[in-house]
């Protein structure tokens, strides 16, 4: 009688474990889950205004006007543009890139340029020397603004409206 | 590609506490079935529990050392599922004097090692995109092993190999190689597939020259279904494919072609062959009389799901069904036993891990900076998902049930071993993904890139974080 009640505590205690074992790792990884002040991510919906109103003031201005072409403002390839169709853009020395970069310093295949919404994102390819938009060096992909130079290697490019 | 910010903390005592806890269901599984069958703490209780203890304590410390920033919850959870399964297999193997628990011991150490390896060799996930289109071959060398003399043909299926006195399940192996594969070519070309193509309504379809790797795909899961009848490989090499390709595109005209395709594969299939005809009708008509009894009919599934029902909500305890009424309880149908033993609300917690483990794989791969990361992880963590859907759909006859492995649970060497290495290159990436980026001044002078992203970024990254260690 004592072993088979033993046995029965045993029993739930073990589907408990294994719910407590699921229950901590979802603790434990519950701050990717929340979505609060400290990891906001991109643009405050409307009930995150309504709760803190100072979020609207930081709130990146909608773009004003969509940048339509790509310019080389410096670099070998100076005074070239690029019309900006809806496809993503490829930079660097390679052949195949959409902007053949005639930079010693660029990779062959060096970064990106990308259409996500409205607007234009810059991404490293895993380049030698790294991307620097508006002075900092790229570690993830990230949005670029009409007039912000971008460099890669010698050259600097930037989008226009 | 997203704006989610990372925090630099290691979080390695986070894993500590779980792992602690996922020890605790592994080892406390095999206590309860140890008690039950009233040989509690027996010798074979003791080596089990010490080993898989032993070997996870190592990764942890090695994982200390070499992947500081990984993420936290990935090795937990996959402790406590191979945990679970070698304590299945334990409580089977007693039901059937079998000696299965010793081999899966054994392979768990080898893929453990393999993993502690694969961490130490391979230093940054990126090294594997310079070897692209060596794991294309490596993954058609493996494929095609089973076809040679030293392959061996077992319950109709020819994918195993003689290796020694055991065998090897090579296809295993080959769903890593062929995800590097496809990560690193789809990197490279993602904006020329992306470029041309005609808008037909919403869609804009790809041009023809750019189907080719597709072709390619569907030709050799076709090639696994024809040449090896194995048809939940089949399903996972082109699955894991299209998701792949659905990640690096974003194009659903993909996913509907290789539907399409994999539509007229399993038709044409279902016609030419009897064994998927077969299946498909032990899966139709699971309970006729006549489809249970005959040979490769349903008799296992039947049987699987009547072991589900006696199990009800809490399960009939660890132990105290009888799972071993099934053939192979402990590899296919291994997920029918644990829901007897356990019930829906054990089962339901097990799945519960694999959804974790698999968001955990996608959180590496959003975090992470490059694409052939994002690519890679994306991947990998969809063929645990696909395997996990078709191994437990097929349990439950939610779709033809398919000879596929459950991920870290069924016995098996091979898969074993391969989702011990997945697990290695996703806590690899995720080290990557929520390690500190080296910020400051310009990385060093410009060196020209004479190269394109060869070892100079990644000799690089190594310099730059021992210069961090010493500094701390």
């Amino acid at each position: 009688m004592d072993g088979s009640l033993v046995l029965t505590l045993l029993r739930y205690g073990f589907l408990l474990l294994l719910w407590l074992m699921v229950i901590s790792v979802v603790g434990a990884i519950r701050r990717d889950l929340v979505v609060g002040s400290r990891n906001r991510t991109g643009t405050p919906t409307a009930r995150q205004i309504r709760k803190n109103p100072e979020l609207e003031k930081q709130a990146p201005a909608p773009a004003k006007l969509p940048a339509r072409q790509v310019c080389v403002t410096e670099g070998p390839l100076r005074g070239t543009t690029l019309e900006l169709a809806s496809s993503p853009i490829l930079l660097g020395r390679a052949q195949e890139a959409t902007l053949v970069l005639e930079d010693d310093y660029a990779s062959g295949r060096h970064a990106r340029l990308f259409p996500q919404g409205s607007r234009w994102f810059i991404e490293d390819l895993g380049s030698t020397n790294g991307t620097f938009l508006g002075g900092s060096q790229l570690t993830r992909a990230l949005p670029v603004e009409p007039g912000v130079p971008i460099r890669i290697g010698k050259t600097v490019l930037e989008l226009r409206p | 590609m997203s704006d989610v910010l990372t925090v630099p903390k290691s979080r390695r005592n986070m894993e500590a506490v779980l792992l602690l806890l996922a020890l605790l269901v592994g080892v406390g599984a095999n206590m309860v079935i140890g008690l039950d069958q009233d040989r509690a703490f027996d010798a074979d209780f003791w080596t089990q529990g010490a080993t898989l203890v032993g070997l996870v304590l190592i990764f942890h410390i090695v994982l200390r050392i070499r992947a500081k920033y990984a993420d936290p919850v990935i090795l937990p959870i996959v402790t406590a599922l191979n945990g679970i399964g070698l304590a299945m297999i334990h409580r089977l193997d007693i039901a059937n004097n079998d000696t299965a628990a010793d081999r899966q011991l054994l392979w768990s150490a080898v893929a453990v090692a393999a993993a502690i390896a694969v961490l130490f060799v391979i230093k940054d996930h990126r090294i594997l995109r310079r070897y692209t289109y060596i794991s294309l071959i490596v993954s058609a060398i493996l494929l095609l092993l089973p076809l040679t003399p030293i392959g061996l043909e077992l319950n109709g299926a020819r994918i195993w190999i003689q290796v020694g006195s055991g065998t090897f399940q090579p296809g295993e192996i080959a769903k890593i190689t062929l995800a590097i594969f496809f990560a690193g070519y789809l990197s490279t070309n993602r904006d020329l597939i992306l470029l041309a193509g005609r808008k037909v309504g919403p869609l804009q379809l790809p041009r023809f020259k750019d189907l080719g790797p597709m072709v390619a795909a569907w030709l050799v899961s076709i090639g696994v279904l024809v040449l090896q009848r194995d048809l939940g490989s089949s399903i996972l090499f082109f699955g894991l494919f299209m998701a792949m390709i659905y990640v690096a595109t974003s194009r659903v005209s993909w996913v509907l072609i290789g539907v399409a395709l994999l539509t007229a594969g399993g038709l044409a299939a279902m016609q030419l062959f009897s064994h998927v005809s077969l299946r498909i009708d032990g899966w139709i008509n699971a309970f006729d009389p006549e489809v249970i009894n005959r040979p490769g009919g349903s008799w296992q599934v039947v049987q699987g799901l009547f072991g589900l029902a006696s199990g009800g909500l809490a399960g009939t305890g660890l132990g105290q069904g009888r799972p071993d009424l099934v053939i192979y309880a402990n590899s296919d149908m291994i997920i029918a036993a644990l829901g007897e033993e356990l019930g829906l609300i054990g089962i339901f917690a097990i799945v519960l891990m694999y959804v974790l483990l698999v968001s955990r794989g996608f959180r590496a791969a959003l975090g992470t900076r490059d694409g052939f990361g994002k690519l890679l992880a994306c991947g990998l963590s969809f063929t645990i998902a696909l395997q996990c859907f078709v191994v437990i759909g097929g349990v439950t006859r939610l779709i033809p049930l398919t000879g596929l492995t459950t991920p870290f649970m069924s016995a098996g060497g091979s898969s074993l071993l391969a989702n011990w290495i997945i697990v290695a290159l996703l806590l690899l990436i995720s080290e990557a993904a929520r390690r500190p980026a080296a910020v400051g001044p310009m990385g060093g002078p410009m060196v020209p890139a004479m190269q394109d992203a060869g070892a100079k970024p990644a000799a690089r990254k190594r310099s730059l974080r021992k210069k961090e260690a010493s500094g701390s």
